[in-house]
C-alpha cells in the first residue's frame, strides 16, 4: 500500500501530502453493496463501492440527493450494516459486530456530526458534550471537566449552561462537534454538517473541522455544496450508489 | 450495582417529561392507595366486629326454650318449652365438658326492660337473675365493689351489681354507689358493685344498662318460682362447644318430651360457631380486598408499561442519538427498566403515604361501633406492597426497555 502511494506520488498523481496524512489506511471499503427492502422490491443504494481513506485525511463525499451518501456514512460509522463486501476500519474488519462491540467502536473510535445537530434538547451544552463520556463510565466531575475544555475549544465556554433551544444553528453545530471530539475519536464522520447553516457560519464550521483534521483526526464530510467540498483534500463523488472514478486530484493547493 | 450517575440521568429524563411522569405515577399511586384503604377498611371491620365479640367467651353456648312444632308422646305442637331448676341439675349432672353453667332469668323476659329508681332518679334497665359464674361467661370489668358471690345466692340477698350507664343515671358523678339502695320493681336492693362492659359498640351499650341480682333472690322476689329463663354455658378448654350444645339440647328435649326431630323447640346459640363463621368471612373479605387491590395496582402498572412504550416511541430519536454516541443495548435496557422502577416506586411510595395517612386520619376520627373500629395497615403489609411495586415496575419496564434497545439508530436519526 505504501509503495503504491509513493509510486503514485512520484508520478504526480497525488499531492505532496500534508504531514498529518500518513500512509496508514483508516477506512478501506471493497465492493460494498447495500440495498433497502421496500415491500417486494429491493432498492440497491450502494453498488460495489470501493473506498480508501488514509489516516489523517480530510475527504468529502459529494453526490446528488438520494445517491447514497448518508447510507455510506452510516456504514462507515457502524450505525448501519452492509450486505456484501469488506470494510476495514483501522485495519480491523468490521463485519457482523455484536451490538456491544459496535457501540464500543462508535463510542471510542468515531465521532458523528449531523446536519440537524441531534443534540439532546433537555440537556445543556455541557451535558450534551459529556454524553459519550457517560457511556465510557467516566465520573461526572471528570466528564464535566473534559467537556468544558472541548466546549472551550469550539469557542462556547460561556454557553455551557445553555439549552440547545437557546443557541443558534452554528453554535449548536459547534456543540455537536465538541461532542464528537470529546471521546478523542480517530475519525469524524459529518453528514452535511453545514446543510442547515448560512454560508458564513458554514465556513466557521469548516474552519473548525479543518483544525480538527490538523490535530490528526481523519475527517469525512458528506456535502452537496461545492465550496464546502473544495475545502477538503479530496472529493469522492457518488452517483447512483457508485463511486465516480477519475477524479482523485485534490482540490486544494 | 448502585450507579448514582445512572439514577441522576434517569431523574433528568423524568424531569424532562414531568407531566407524563406525573400522570403515569398517578395510576400507580391510586392503585396502592386503593389497596391500602381497602385493607385498612377491612381491618377496621375486623377490629370492630372482633372487639364486639371479645365481650363474649368464644366457647360460650346459650340455650333457651321456644314452642314445639311437632307432636310427641301424646302432646300437641305449639307448647311452650319452659325450664326450671331441675333442668339445671340435670344438665350439671349428666353432661361432661362444661366449665361454667349459669341458669339465667330476666325481668320481663328476654330483653325486657324494667323501671329501676333511686330517689327521684329512675330509668329503664335490664334486670337479670344470675349466678356468680356468669362473669366468667360474659367478662366484665368490676369498677367498684364486687360481683355477685356464693353467699348472695345461698342467703338470697337483695343485692345488685349495676352497669356503668345505670350507675351514671342513678348516681351523681363521683358518688360511690356501693352500699346505696335502689328500687327494682318495687323491691329495694343494695348495690354491692358496678361494672363496665368489655364489649364495644351497641352490644356494650346494652350491657352497660344491665343490673345483676342473685338468681335465687330473683326467683323469690319476682315470683317466678323455680323457673329458669335460659342457660349460659361455657365448654371446658379443649372441649368442642358444639358437642356440649348438642348434648344439652338432647337432655332438655328428653326431659320436656320434645320430638328428637323438633329442631325449633329449643333455641341455642354457639358463640364458637358464630365466631368461626365471622373469621371465615373476614378471610374471604381479606382475599377479596387483595384481589381487587392487586388488580387495581396491576392496572396502574400496565399503565406504566404502556406509557413507557409511548416514552420509547417518543424518545426514539434520543435513543438513536445515544446509540450513535456509544450507548450499549444493556445501558439502554437498564435505563428504561430503572426509570420504570423509579416511577412506580416513587408513585407507590406516595400512594402508601397517602393511604396510611388517610387510614390514620379515619382512625383519629375515632369511629367505633359494632362493625368498625381502629382501621390500621400493618407495616409489613405496606412493605409487601412496596416490594410488589418495585418488582412490578421492573416487569412493566421490560417490554419498553427491550423495544428501546431494538431501536435502529439509522431509522431513528432519519426521522425528523
Ligand atoms: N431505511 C431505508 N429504507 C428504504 N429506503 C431508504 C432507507 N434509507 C435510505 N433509503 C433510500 O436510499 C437512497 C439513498 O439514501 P441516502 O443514503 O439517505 O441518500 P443521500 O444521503 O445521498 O441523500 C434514497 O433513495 C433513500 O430514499
Ligand atoms: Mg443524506
Amino acid at each position: 500500500m505504501n509503495a503504491l502511494y509513493s509510486m503514485l506520488m512520484e508520478q504526480g498523481a497525488l499531492p505532496p501530502c500534508r504531514c498529518t496524512v500518513s500512509f496508514v489506511s483508516m477506512i478501506r471499503l471493497t465492493k460494498i453493496n447495500k440495498s433497502y427492502r421496500i415491500g417486494q422490491h429491493a432498492l440497491h443504494v450502494l453498488r460495489d463501492v470501493d473506498l480508501h481513506i488514509k489516516a489523517g485525511e480530510m475527504v468529502s463525499i459529494m453526490g446528488s440527493s438520494g445517491s447514497g451518501k448518508s447510507t455510506l456514512l452510516n456504514i462507515l460509522g457502524i450505525l448501519d450494516q452492509y450486505d456484501s463486501g469488506d470494510y476495514y476500519l483501522d485495519e480491523t474488519p468490521i463485519r457482523a459486530l455484536s451490538e456491544r462491540k459496535a457501540a464500543m467502536y462508535r463510542n471510542r473510535f468515531i465521532g458523528f456530526v449531523f446536519q440537524s445537530f441531534n443534540l439532546l434538547p433537555f440537556k445543556n451544552a455541557l451535558e450534551n458534550v459529556a454524553v459519550p463520556l457517560y457511556y465510557q463510565g467516566v465520573s461526572r466531575r471528570k466528564r464535566n471537566r473534559i467537556a468544558t475544555s472541548y466546549l472551550d475549544r469550539v469557542g462556547l465556554a460561556d454557553w455551557a449552561e445553555h439549552l440547545p433551544s437557546e443557541m443558534s444553528g452554528g453554535q449548536k453545530q459547534r456543540v455537536a462537534i465538541a461532542r464528537a471530539l470529546v471521546a478523542r475519536p480517530r475519525v469524524i464522520l459529518a453528514d452535511e454538517p453545514t446543510g442547515a447553516l448560512d454560508s458564513e457560519t458554514s465556513y466557521q464550521i469548516m474552519q473548525i473541522l479543518e483544525e480538527v483534521n490538523q490535530s490528526g483526526i481523519t475527517v469525512v464530510v458528506v456535502t452537496h455544496e461545492h465550496d464546502i467540498a473544495e475545502r477538503t483534500h479530496r472529493i469522492i463523488r457518488l452517483h447512483d450508489g457508485r463511486v465516480q472514478t477519475g477524479d482523485p486530484v485534490p482540490v486544494r493547493q | 450495582m448502585f450507579d448514582l450517575d445512572k439514577w441522576q440521568e434517569i431523574i433528568a429524563n423524568i424531569r424532562a417529561n414531568k407531566l407524563r411522569a406525573l400522570l403515569t405515577a398517578f395510576g400507580v399511586s391510586w392503585g396502592i392507595l386503593v389497596l391500602l384503604v381497602l385493607l385498612g377498611a377491612g381491618s377496621g371491620l375486623e377490629n370492630g366486629v372482633n372487639r364486639n365479640m371479645s365481650g363474649f367467651a368464644t366457647n360460650a353456648v346459650y340455650v333457651w326454650g321456644r314452642r314445639t312444632t311437632l307432636p310427641f308422646a301424646g302432646m300437641l305442637p305449639g307448647r311452650w318449652v319452659r325450664y326450671d331448676n331441675r333442668d339445671t341439675e340435670a344438665i350439671a349432672r349428666t353432661i361432661s365438658g362444661i366449665e361454667h353453667l349459669a341458669p339465667r332469668n330476666q325481668l320481663g323476659g328476654f330483653r325486657g326492660g324494667n323501671t329501676v329508681s333511686r330517689g327521684d332518679k329512675s330509668s329503664t334497665f335490664s334486670v337479670y337473675g344470675d349466678y356468680p359464674q356468669f362473669i366468667r361467661i360474659q367478662p366484665m370489668i368490676i369498677s367498684e365493689g364486687r360481683f355477685l358471690n356464693h353467699i348472695d345466692i345461698v342467703d338470697r340477698r337483695k343485692v345488685a351489681v349495676i352497669g356503668k350507664t345505670a350507675k351514671e343515671i342513678l348516681f351523681a358523678p363521683g358518688e360511690d354507689p356501693v352500699g346505696k339502695a335502689i328500687k327494682i320493681n318495687g323491691v329495694y336492693f343494695t348495690v354491692v358493685g358496678a361494672f363496665t362492659s368489655r364489649q364495644r359498640g351497641e352490644g356494650g351499650e346494652r350491657h352497660a344498662q344491665s343490673i345483676y341480682i342473685p338468681f335465687t333472690t330473683f326467683q323469690r322476689a319476682f315470683n317466678v318460682g323455680d323457673r329458669v329463663g335460659w342457660f349460659a354455658i361455657t365448654a371446658q378448654p379443649g372441649v368442642d362447644a358444639e358437642r356440649v350444645e348438642k348434648d344439652i339440647r338432647s337432655v332438655l328435649a328428653a326431659r320436656h318430651k320434645i320430638s328428637p326431630d323438633d329442631e325449633q323447640a329449643i333455641g341455642s346459640f354457639n358463640a364458637k360457631k358464630e365466631f368461626d363463621k365471622v373469621q371465615n368471612l373476614f378471610l374471604g373479605i381479606r382475599g377479596l380486598i387483595w384481589f381487587v387491590g392487586v388488580f387495581t395496582l396491576l392496572a396502574g402498572v400496565i399503565g406504566v408499561s404502556n406509557i413507557m412504550l409511548i416514552v420509547v416511541k417518543e424518545r426514539t430519536k434520543e435513543i438513536g442519538i445515544r446509540k450513535a454516541m456509544g450507548a450499549t443495548p444493556f445501558s439502554i435496557i437498564t435505563t428504561f427498566i430503572q426509570e420504570s422502577v423509579m416511577i412506580t416506586s416513587v408513585a407507590g411510595y406516595l400512594g402508601i403515604v397517602a393511604g396510611v395517612g388517610l387510614i390514620e386520619a379515619v382512625d383519629k376520627l375515632g369511629i367505633e361501633n359494632d362493625v368498625f373500629a381502629n382501621p390500621t395497615v400493618e407495616l409489613s403489609t405496606a412493605l409487601i406492597a412496596a416490594a410488589i411495586l418495585v418488582l412490578a415496575g421492573g416487569i412493566a419496564g421490560i417490554v419498553p426497555a427491550w423495544m428501546a434497545a431494538k431501536v435502529d439508530p439509522v431509522e431513528a436519526l432519519r426521522s425528523e
